[in-house]
């Protein structure tokens, strides 16, 4: 395979991942917002923080109003971290391994930006945000389970895979991040009703809640969530699961050794770590050093098969 | 009612699909009457669907404008098909076929003895400023004698009837993929009308395609690797190399995925390292090819490609310098070639072509101006044309100037009234002019596409049928009213 097809696809598949993982969090603060209480809502802003988006909104000076937020995080094509600009640079990714892509890949994917361009303004506002959000975390499922199920499952594919792992695993060790900080500080025996909703939130901008009711079969608190979403490798958002996808698709490919360490040495420091008991200071610290190492796993692959 | 063949005006136009007033064309018969039934919402669904259809398949053409840049557009269809019967439709296949063979044996001859300068059939002048002669092509041999691989023939029919070779399109004519994509669109949107007809099908065409680039391999391996050579997503055909890789299984690749080595092999630079390429279709201008034998500015095309070809080390297609026959200069000569290389007449006339090269001809161009229509040599999707008597007497002087400057770039030709085809206009339908380009490989054997694309000038009274300028496109239908086969 061209070494530059491999990089598109790659792109393709953290691409992808991204708008649907954004989708996700906008959909889940959105309700997040009505449920707590006005003193300790997270505000819009949060948001904005845990995409990494900040020098972004404060370039191009976004009012701290909810409309104005919506339209940076969901339809501006000048903000980069935009869902319609992850959708966008797929299509323009797409467009060019049009040639190994199952045609219905690539109708999906162009249909996807193009329904999410012509209705962005619906998810402006909150009465219609739901429905616009739940197409677009659709659309992107179905163009996964396309690609899962049409795609001859060769090294083109694995380029697609781990690039989806790699943004999967990155965005929920943002959310996790950002959405652990936000609010009541940790209070282990106090469960107050907030806290809890906070933490369910977690679980599902992760789609993570009822899997997690099935997993664990405790409460919903700060410890045991944390636990899960690091560590459970059945669950595919959990950030040891994303891992050991991107090892088998490194495993799949020639001339792997460099990647695979990486891989390895990162899910090692993720096995010894027991998050729960982190502060969250120290948590913050771990999640940092994470985000670092996914960063060195994206240059190892870059260096080997891209080059 | 909504189309009211009655009401359609066909006097003093030769229109495809109704012959006289309220009577259809034998091979258009079961469609005119199908449309006939149709109300006003019903045309408005089929629209919407074919719309919509165009819209989920990604098809687009990408128009350069100095405003905007390059946008990409959805390509413009026509749902009421063009349709030809098949009988007429042999003849016109053998008459390419005939065109083809000779504008071959003529490039290969202009680049090794040139018997036909030497027997004065072509003059030896034109070939000395001609914009598309290669020299560096001199005494190469490609395989099986053959330089212009892929050909795109424009036709067009006139008033009386007469179908005439418009152009021939050598160098890396575009288009298939439409003719392709418009059938598929028919298809989703009427697959009744396709039960009941005898609709020749064209999907063959890739995989047509695709055997005869192999055939070009030089090593005889069981599956030699095909390489489409695209300049990238913004140039305007992008989607169409994109589309016929996919069909053919080739890999699309940009220049920069390409390396010549040492051993005068070409490689593409994969994930596992380099891999040799056997195939190249390129889609690339000559002059963009290659660096180090054309234009050193380009970063479009490979450093040593011809080096490469001329090694015998990869198969080109088209050949690079095949296009010294695509010029509306030698165009002018096709009818002599075809005499002086295969020793039978034309099967499909010329459009009277007047060559500026010649005093008299020249002359006369000047002369009336206002009734001809003027084309530079060397460009294409109608870019640089006048068309007299459309033209103001200021665009009519300017030419006069460009002729007399370079006579040699000019030639100039009747204006002839394209035939039409009805077409919808909201719900109603106009006769639009049109045109036809089928698609010739010449390899081993010789195949012509089944039809090819129509392309029609969706402004009233227009005859610029280029996507670029406000063209659209139809199904073309080539029925066979005898069955079977």
């Amino acid at each position: 395979m061209l070494s530059r097809v491999a990089n598109s696809l790659y792109w393709i598949g953290r691409y992808i991942e991204r708008a649907e993982d954004t989708a996700r969090l906008i959909s889940v603060t959105s309700h997040l917002q009505l449920d707590l209480p006005k003193g300790i809502r997270p505000g819009w802003t949060s948001i904005v923080h845990i995409l990494g988006n900040e020098e972004a909104f404060q370039k191009q000076g976004v009012a701290d109003d909810e409309r104005q937020i919506m339209k940076f995080l969901i339809g501006d094509l000048n903000h980069p971290g935009s869902i319609l600009s992850s959708l966008f640079l797929a299509r323009e990714s797409a467009r060019t391994v049009r040639d190994v892509m199952p045609r219905e890949a690539w109708e999906e994917i162009n249909s996807l930006y193009q329904t999410a361009k012509s209705d962005a303004q619906k998810g402006y506002w909150p009465k219609n945000r739901h429905a616009y959000l739940q197409q677009v975390v659709r659309g992107a499922q179905t163009i996964t389970g396309m690609l899962a199920g049409s795609m001859l499952h060769d090294e083109t594919y694995q380029f697609v895979r781990l690039g989806r792992n790699l943004e999967r695993a990155d965005m929920t060790s943002r959310i996790i991040d950002v959405r652990s900080a936000d609010l009541v500080p940790p209070a282990e025996h106090e469960l107050t009703p907030f806290e809890n909703i906070q933490w369910m939130s977690v679980l599902k901008s992760l789609t993570g809640y009822q899997m997690y009711r099935r997993s664990v079969q405790e409460p919903v608190r700060r410890r045991d969530v944390l636990e899960f979403l690091f560590k459970e490798r059945r669950f595919p958002r959990a950030i040891l699961h994303c891992l050991g996808e991107i090892e088998g698709c490194a495993l799949s490919l020639k001339k792997n050794a460099p990647v695979v360490a990486r891989i390895r040495k990162l899910a090692q420091s993720v096995e010894a770590v027991n998050p729960g008991a982190l502060e969250q200071s120290e948590l913050h610290r771990f999640i940092d050093q994470f985000q670092l190492g996914l960063a060195g796993i994206d240059a190892a692959v870059r260096e080997t098969y891209f080059a | 009612m909504a189309i009211r063949w009655g009401s359609y005006p066909v006097k003093g136009l030769h229109d495809e699909l109704i012959q006289a007033r309220s009577k259809s064309r034998p091979a258009a018969h079961r469609l005119c009457q199908f449309l006939r039934g149709l109300s006003d919402q019903e045309i408005e669904e089929y629209k919407a669907a074919a719309e919509l259809a165009i819209k989920l398949m990604g098809i687009t053409f990408t128009v350069y404008s100095d405003r905007d840049g390059s946008i990409d557009r959805s390509w413009p269809f026509d749902i009421i098909p063009r349709v030809i019967d098949r009988r007429e439709w042999r003849q016109i296949e053998r008459g390419l076929i005939q065109r083809v063979k000779a504008l071959n044996l003529f490039i290969a001859d202009l680049y090794d003895q040139q018997r036909v300068i030497k027997d004065g059939v072509f003059p030896g002048e034109l070939l000395e400023d001609s914009v598309n002669f290669r020299p560096q092509c001199m005494g190469v041999k490609p395989p099986q004698g053959v330089w212009a691989h892929i050909c795109g023939s424009d036709l067009v029919r006139d008033r009386d009837g007469t179908v005439y070779v418009l152009e021939d399109n050598l160098r890396v004519p575009s288009g298939v993929s439409y003719m392709l994509e418009n059938r598929q669109v028919m298809k989703r949107v009427f697959p009744d009308l396709f039960e009941n007809e005898n609709i020749l099908p064209v999907d063959d065409y890739p995989s047509k395609l695709y055997d005869m680039l192999a055939s070009l391999s030089p090593r005889r391996v069981a599956k030699p690797v095909v390489a489409v050579l695209t300049p990238g997503i913004y140039n305007s055909a992008y989607f169409e190399h994109s589309y016929l890789a996919q069909q053919m299984g080739a890999e699309l690749v940009e220049g920069s995925d390409l390396v010549v080595d040492d051993d005068d092999c070409v490689y593409m630079r994969t994930i596992d390292g380099p891999k040799r390429v056997d195939v190249i279709y390129r889609r690339i201008d000559d002059l963009f090819l290659d660096p180090e034998a054309f234009n050193p500015d380009s970063t479009l095309g490979v450093a040593g490609l011809m080096r490469a070809w001329k090694a015998g080390k990869v198969g080109l297609a088209n050949a690079p310098g095949a296009g010294v026959a695509d010029d509306k200069v030698v165009y002018a000569y096709v009818p002599d070639l075809i005499r002086y290389y295969l020793h039978e007449e034309p099967l499909i006339p010329n459009v009277p072509t007047y060559r500026c090269i010649y005093k008299e001809e020249r002359d006369y161009v000047i002369g009336h101006i206002a009734e001809l229509v003027v084309k530079p040599a060397n460009e294409s999707g109608g870019y640089g044309m006048l068309i007299g008597p459309q033209a103001s007497a200021e665009e009519c002087e300017q030419f006069v100037r460009l002729i007399k400057r370079n006579p040699r770039n000019y030639v100039a030709q009747p204006m002839l009234t394209l035939s039409t085809a009805p077409t919808l206009v909201g719900t109603k339908v106009e006769p639009r002019h049109l045109d036809l380009r089928p698609f010739i490989l010449s390899g081993k054997e010789t195949y012509v596409t089944t039809g090819g694309l129509t392309r029609v000038a969706l402004r009233k009274g227009s005859t610029v049928v280029n996507s670029s300028q406000g063209g659209g496109s139809k199904d073309t239908w080539i029925v066979d009213l005898e069955g079977g086969n």
